[in-house]
Parts: structure tokens; C-alpha cells; sequence
């Protein structure tokens, strides 16, 4: 089985968790699938992996030729093995799973880009040059699948990043400890060997202005949902209030745990307050644990209602992450800083469309507690970034803010496609490269017709 | 890419000058806007407003107060800044309302000349009011001379020009003109004062702020701040808002979230300025994004200098 570091180890760095499969329990492992004729698995993967193909690779060990089968479907299987939430994708499906536990997908899918990586990595050959220009926004999980399927349909690829580093959530979201950075850039170093030309520091809508971006053949937006939300509840103007995002990108893009070392300052916090239930919930509190705070999680469900993927719960659980359940945040406490936060008990009320109840605030003299704090964290949900969506009224908007998409990507402006957050609102990683892939494949179909 | 200093001069007490290559900033930045800068690997994202524009060049004015600011004011012409990202926020609306007045102080005097340019352009008759401290902290006088149609200068303790504060002649003026428009640029206290001056008198008064940021993109939420009751973020939303429904506690508050670290990492730096210099030996890449590797890949000497201010507010 994949090895996973103590706790007590643990909360002292931010080196990974997970340490993954051994040559041995990867064949092993391997060897379970069941080889169905009819794989649901694929079904249950965003971007369709062949993944009875290349776990038969690795059962011949035989991995160069899992790899390559890998990344026919997706250029970031390192990534894809680490954090995507394959319980209820691909492994969710497996026929395996039924009778006892299903095939361990994403940790083979992770042994076998780690092992490439080791080995040297065999970049895909690209199409021939087909003379269009295309312009993807944003380099995030949909901006790069974007960019690498349309620069292997030979198009010539301009990717845009606002940020001084490339990866969007990979680099500035999730932690190193589930997400290491070094892998994260040699996955995209992978991408702009296709021949993608990255350019850093230039904020689509600004530093591009919308004229030039439509000029360009074809464009794929892939900015993500990066807009906090917030609870607009008093106090949250007071010091030492974050939200998840500001917290987790001064820790993951400008390393502010390692100051002064590094310039970024961050509030470390003795008694940090997370607010939220979902992953982006889950890392910042085990980042605070790592920081050597001590965390509470306030979530206004029960504990089996948490959006968070079981794994990364238990993880918080036994990183000394204390949960406090069926409680809302009223106000956050202090003069200047932050002193503690205000918090209302929830009564569970019927089941939503869901199927998780509605969360009721309680009332009468014990419905309120308070909580000592210095550092509040919220992680109640993103938005989409309306930075480049305000410069271009033409654009046909979604529900909650989005770009609107028909199924294959396509926006209301002919020769402009979407994915990602932008498109779908806050979702997961694969997710986001699923939709991504797919609007390259229109984006590819629109091309080729208007050279025709 | 990096991003080459062109020109470095101090131009007042503490105070610099610079230009820097940056022509995705240069080519769009307009008055109102401000960009981010990241020295090195080791560094902080500041953001600066922007000064002035020329082809691919922008101006940028800031006064070495901080770690990241002492940094880049000790580097030179020829050297190179990791990274510069913008033209960030909306710029100012720059359309024909009749007479402006401009009132700069401290270094927010730097954001006057690119916004009374524009002003002018779109026709209105533009009056500036600079104010600071003393005679040694005044800058850019003779380029604001020009670029405004009437220029009033003022200093605290009466070096120069009218003894006292820009918001004693903003009041005389609204007795006397007709004024259609204010904008005030400077330390958040000074905005908050100066703004006092036309509270009752329904002329526009538009105010550009300095909170700290991270990405100046919308992403973070550092930059919130709370205008006519709602929660808006400076970078996206602003930087320029009406000054009469700033909370200005809130924002000067918030702006002082890191004084103790801001002061360690500046001793740190004063200390031993190449103290970093292990990691910014190993940069990845430079930021085109194929410069992945280990050892210095810029031939800018910009290794030799490490370093600015930890706070991040927008040096005005």
C-alpha cells in the first residue's frame, strides 16, 4: 500500500503526506484490475483516460508505455495521481469496488509519472504547424490542458499568466504537502515543450487589451474562479482576517512560512478559526497546523456533510485539526486585530436538493458561542474573476457570474471557448482540465474549418 | 523576460526615480493604474502606481521606507527587477468635467503628472497643489509646472512656496471657483484631512488608495476595503474611489498589519544586505517561463543588490 508519513512527523513540514506506491505494491496493485470489456472507470474520468490500458502497462511493467498512454489523455498525471478526487470519479466506478475496495487508480496513475519523471520525460510529438494563432488566459489546470492540446494540434500557443509563476490554484492553492511545487513545474515545463510560450506578468484585459486578445484565431479563457468570497459579517476589516485564498497564496507562492527569509509576511497565529468545509478548508488548516497554530474548523453542517474529500478530513483529523460542526460564524471579534470570533449554533433543517440539510440558525440564550482567535480563515467559496469578463460586455455571462458555455465550450463570441472555473464556477482541478480538453477539441474543429 | 532599470535617480529626500523596460505596462498604463513589482526569488509583490509612461518604459516614484524599497533603491541603471506586472485597476476617468484640481502629497505628488496630462488632453484646466513636509521632500515641480495649467506649492514648515497645507488652498478655491473635480493622492491621513475640505460642497473628490496587496488582481482580498458600507477590493474595483464614502479608519488600520515583521525584515536587510542571495541564486526561470535552471540566468547584475519594504501598501 502507498505509505503515508505520521502525523506527528508531519505537521512539522511541508513535504508530502502521501509517499506513494513501491515498484512492488504498484504491480501488485495493478494486477487487481479486473480488465473489463466494457471499463466504467473511463467513464468516470474527465478527461477519459485509457486507464485499464496503461494500468495493463504497468502490470508488464511496462512503464514507459503507461506513461505515454497517460499522457495521450492528460499532460499532468503527477498532478491528476495527487489531487484528484478519484473516489468519486474514476475509482468510484470500478466494478471492483462493489464487492471490496476498487483498483487504486490515481495512486498508480501517480507511481507511473513519478516513475517517468525519475526516468527522463519523453515529450509527446506535436502536429504539424498549422499556422493559426491561439491565445489561452490563464495557466491554471484548464489554461495548461488548453494550451498542451491545442500546441499537439500543431496551432501555435500564447499562454497568459497574470502571476509571476505558472500553475494558477496548482501553485498559489493547494499546499505542497499534497501538491509538491517541484513537480508542479516540471509538468508544466512538460506543456511549453510542446512549443507553448508563456508569457508571465501580463493581465489579460490590461496588459493585453481585449482587441488584441480577439485578434488572435482562437481564444480560450481559463481564468478560474480566484474572486474570495467573503461573509459580510461585522469584523471581517479587522487584522489577522484572511480569506483561504490570501492566506494559502502568501504561504504557496510567496513562501511567507519561510520568512524572513522570504519577504511575505504572514500572521502565523497562536489560535487560528478556519471557516468553511471544502478541500481549500482543509489545506489552509493544515497549514495553520504547520505554522504551529492551533486550528479549529467551524463548518455549519454535520461532519458527514463536509464537502471536503474523505481523505484530506481524516488527514486534518489527524493532523489535530478540531472540528466543530452545526456552527456559523455571527461576527469576528476585536479592535484592531483579531480577537476571537462569535459563532451560532445550526440546527440541521429539511434535506436540500442535495440531499444535505439546510443549515437553521438556533435561537434562545446557549445558540451563541465565542472562540479565542488571532487568525481567522475564510474558505467559504470562490467566484468567478470578473477582471476580463467587465472589458468585455459582448460575452454572454453564466449563472453566479460565469462565462456562458454550450457543451463543447463554446462562448457567444464565434471564435472565443471557456473551461475551467470560468466557466463551470468553482470546481475541481480535473474537472476544470476535462471541460479544457474539450474546447480544445472544438477550438481544433473551428480551426481547421477556417482554413479550409 | 526581466525587466531592466533604464534609469535611476533620486530626485528628493529618500526619495527615487525610476524607469524600467516594461512594455506590457508601458504600452497600456494610464493614469489612475499601478503595477506590482517582485525584485527577486526571495521577494515581496509591491505594488507602485505608475508615474508616467514613455514607449516601453513606465516611471515609477517611491521613497525607501521598507526592506523591499531600500532594495531597489540601492540598484542601479542596468539592473534588472525579476518581475513587473500591470497596467492593475481601472484607470481614471479622465472625461471633460470642467476645472480639476489636483492635490498631491508626499510621493502621491508622483501620480500628478500622467493624470494632469490626461486631464488636460480631454480639455479641462487643470490647477495642482502639492504639498510636503519641506522643501527637500518636493519633487517633480518643474514637470507639474507643465503639465498643469496653474501649480501651487506648499510646504509645512514654509521652505517653499505657501506655508502651511494643500487643503488650506483647496478651501480658498472652492470660495473663489468653480471647481468641478478633485482628486487627492497621498498618505492615507492626508486624504482622509484633505478630503474634509469639500464634504459639504457635492464636488467630486476622488481619492486613490494604497492598502497592501498580494496578486493586485482580485484573487486575494488583501486590498478590501469598506466604501459607502460595502466591501470592495482597491485592486479590481478600485484603486480610485470617492473620498467622502472612504472608511478611512478601517483602511489606515489595515495598512499596519505587519509592523513588527516589516521592521525585522529591514534591520535584517540593513544588516547584511546579500543575506538572500542563496535563493535567488537559484531562480526558476525567468519570466518568459523558460528559464528553468540553477545558477543566476540574468546577466543584469541584478544579484548583486537583494532587497525593499515588507508592508506592500501602494507607494503613492
Amino acid at each position: 500500500m502507498s505509505g503515508k508519513r505520521d502525523a506527528a512527523e508531519r505537521i512539522h513540514d511541508f513535504l508530502e503526506v502521501d509517499t506513494g506506491l513501491s515498484e512492488n505494491n504498484a504491480v501488485l496493485e495493478a494486477s487487481r484490475c479486473m480488465e473489463c470489456v466494457r471499463p466504467k472507470c473511463i467513464e468516470g474520468c474527465p478527461v477519459n483516460i485509457n486507464i485499464p490500458g496503461f494500468i495493463a502497462e504497468v502490470v508488464k511493467k511496462n512503464y514507459a508505455e503507461a506513461a505515454k498512454i497517460l499522457k495521450a489523455d492528460n499532460m499532468l498525471p503527477a498532478i491528476c495521481g495527487r489531487v484528484c478526487p478519484q473516489e468519486t470519479q474514476c475509482q468510484g466506478r470500478c466494478v471492483l469496488g462493489k464487492k471490496e475496495r476498487p483498483v487504486r487508480i490515481g495512486a498508480l496513475e501517480r507511481f507511473v509519472a513519478d516513475w517517468e519523471r525519475e526516468q527522463g520525460i519523453v515529450t509527446p510529438e506535436v502536429g504539424k504547424p498549422t499556422g493559426k494563432r491561439v491565445a489561452v488566459v490563464g495557466s491554471g489546470p484548464a489554461g495548461l490542458t488548453a494550451a498542451a492540446e491545442l500546441a499537439r494540434y500543431g496551432h501555435s500557443v500564447t499562454l497568459f499568466e497574470s502571476l509571476h509563476a505558472p500553475g494558477g490554484v496548482l501553485t498559489y492553492g493547494i499546499p505542497s504537502f499534497r501538491l509538491p511545487k517541484d513537480i508542479v513545474r516540471e509538468e508544466i515545463d512538460q506543456v511549453l515543450k510542446l512549443g507553448v510560450d508563456l508569457k508571465l506578468n501580463h493581465i489579460v484585459g490590461r496588459s493585453v487589451p481585449v482587441d488584441e486578445l480577439l485578434a488572435y484565431d482562437a481564444v480560450f479563457l481559463g481564468m478560474g474562479a480566484g474572486l474570495p468570497s467573503f461573509m459580510n459579517i461585522e469584523g471581517e476589516g479587522l487584522n489577522g482576517v484572511y480569506s483561504a485564498n490570501e492566506f494559502l497564496t502568501r504561504v504557496n507562492l510567496m513562501h511567507a512560512d519561510k520568512f524572513p527569509d522570504y519577504d511575505t509576511p504572514v500572521i502565523k497565529g497562536k489560535k487560528v478559526v478556519v471557516v468553511g468545509g471544502g478541500n481549500v478548508a482543509m489545506d489552509a488548516s493544515r497549514v495553520a497546523r504547520r505554522m504551529g497554530a492551533e486550528v479549529k474548523l467551524v463548518y455549519r453542517r454535520r461532519m458527514e456533510d463536509l464537502p471536503a474529500r474523505q481523505d484530506e478530513i481524516k488527514n486534518a483529523v489527524e493532523e489535530g485539526v478540531e472540528f466543530i460542526c452545526c456552527a456559523n460564524p455571527t461576527k469576528i471579534l476585536g479592535e484592531v486585530a483579531v480577537s476571537g470570533i462569535e459563532c451560532v449554533k445550526m440546527d440541521m433543517g429539511r434535506l436540500d436538493e442535495s440531499n444535505r440539510p439546510v443549515p437553521v440558525p438556533m435561537t434562545g440564550p446557549d445558540a451563541k458561542f465565542t472562540l479565542d482567535a488571532d487568525v481567522v480563515i475564510e474558505a467559504i467559496g470562490q467566484s468567478p474573476n470578473p477582471l476580463l469578463l467587465s472589458l468585455m460586455p459582448d460575452l454572454e455571462r453564466g449563472r453566479h457570474g460565469t462565462v456562458f458555455v454550450n457543451t463543447s465550450g463554446m462562448t457567444s463570441i464565434l471564435h472565443v471557448f471557456a473551461g475551467g472555473d470560468i466557466a463551470t464556477g468553482a470546481a475541481t482541478v480535473i474537472e476544470a482540465m476535462g471541460t479544457a480538453k474539450k474546447a480544445a477539441a472544438a477550438m481544433n474543429e473551428y480551426l481547421t474549418k477556417i482554413s479550409e | 523576460m526581466v525587466y531592466e532599470i533604464e534609469k535611476a535617480t533620486q530626485i528628493a529626500d529618500n526619495i527615487h526615480e525610476f524607469w524600467i523596460n516594461a512594455p506590457q505596462v508601458a504600452k497600456h498604463g494610464k493614469a489612475g493604474q499601478f503595477l506590482i513589482i517582485r525584485l527577486d526569488d526571495s521577494g515581496e509583490r509591491i505594488p507602485l502606481t505608475i508615474s508616467a509612461v514613455k514607449g516601453d518604459s513606465v516611471r515609477i516614484v517611491f521613497m525607501a521606507v521598507g526592506k523591499t524599497t531600500k532594495q531597489l533603491a540601492a540598484m542601479k541603471a542596468g539592473d534588472c527587477i525579476k518581475d513587473v506586472a500591470g497596467p492593475l485597476g481601472n484607470p481614471s476617468d479622465v472625461s471633460n468635467t470642467g476645472n480639476c484640481v489636483l492635490i498631491g502629497g508626499g510621493v502621491g505628488i508622483a501620480c500628478l503628472p500622467i493624470l494632469a496630462k490626461a486631464l488636460k488632453a480631454a480639455g479641462n484646466h487643470v490647477t495642482g497643489i502639492i504639498g510636503a513636509r519641506n522643501e527637500k521632500l518636493l519633487l517633480l515641480s518643474d514637470e507639474l509646472e507643465k503639465e498643469c495649467d496653474e501649480l501651487v506649492i506648499c510646504t509645512d514648515d514654509g521652505s517653499r512656496g505657501y506655508h502651511g497645507f494643500p487643503a488650506d488652498i483647496l478651501k480658498k478655491r472652492i470660495e473663489t471657483d468653480k471647481i468641478d473635480a478633485v482628486w487627492i493622492i497621498g498618505p492615507a491621513i492626508m486624504m482622509k484631512i484633505t478630503s474634509m475640505a469639500t464634504l459639504s460642497t457635492g464636488i467630486r473628490t476622488i481619492v486613490n488608495l494604497n492598502p497592501i496587496m498580494v496578486d493586485g488582481t482580485g484573487m486575494c482580498g488583501s486590498c478590501r476595503v469598506t466604501v459607502d458600507g460595502k466591501m470592495k477590493f482597491a485592486c479590481v474595483d478600485g484603486p480610485e474611489f470617492d473620498a467622502h464614502l472612504v472608511d478611512w479608519n478601517e483602511l489606515m488600520n489595515r495598512q499596519r498589519i505587519y509592523p513588527a515583521m516589516e521592521k525585522e525584515s529591514a534591520e535584517l536587510y540593513a544588516a547584511d544586505p546579500h543575506r538572500q542571495d542563496g535563493i535567488n541564486g537559484h531562480a526558476y526561470g525567468h519570466a518568459d517561463g523558460h528559464g528553468h535552471g540553477h545558477g543566476h540566468v540574468c546577466t543584469c547584475g541584478m544579484s548583486k543588490a537583494n532587497n525593499g519594504k515588507t508592508g506592500n501598501g501602494v507607494e503613492n
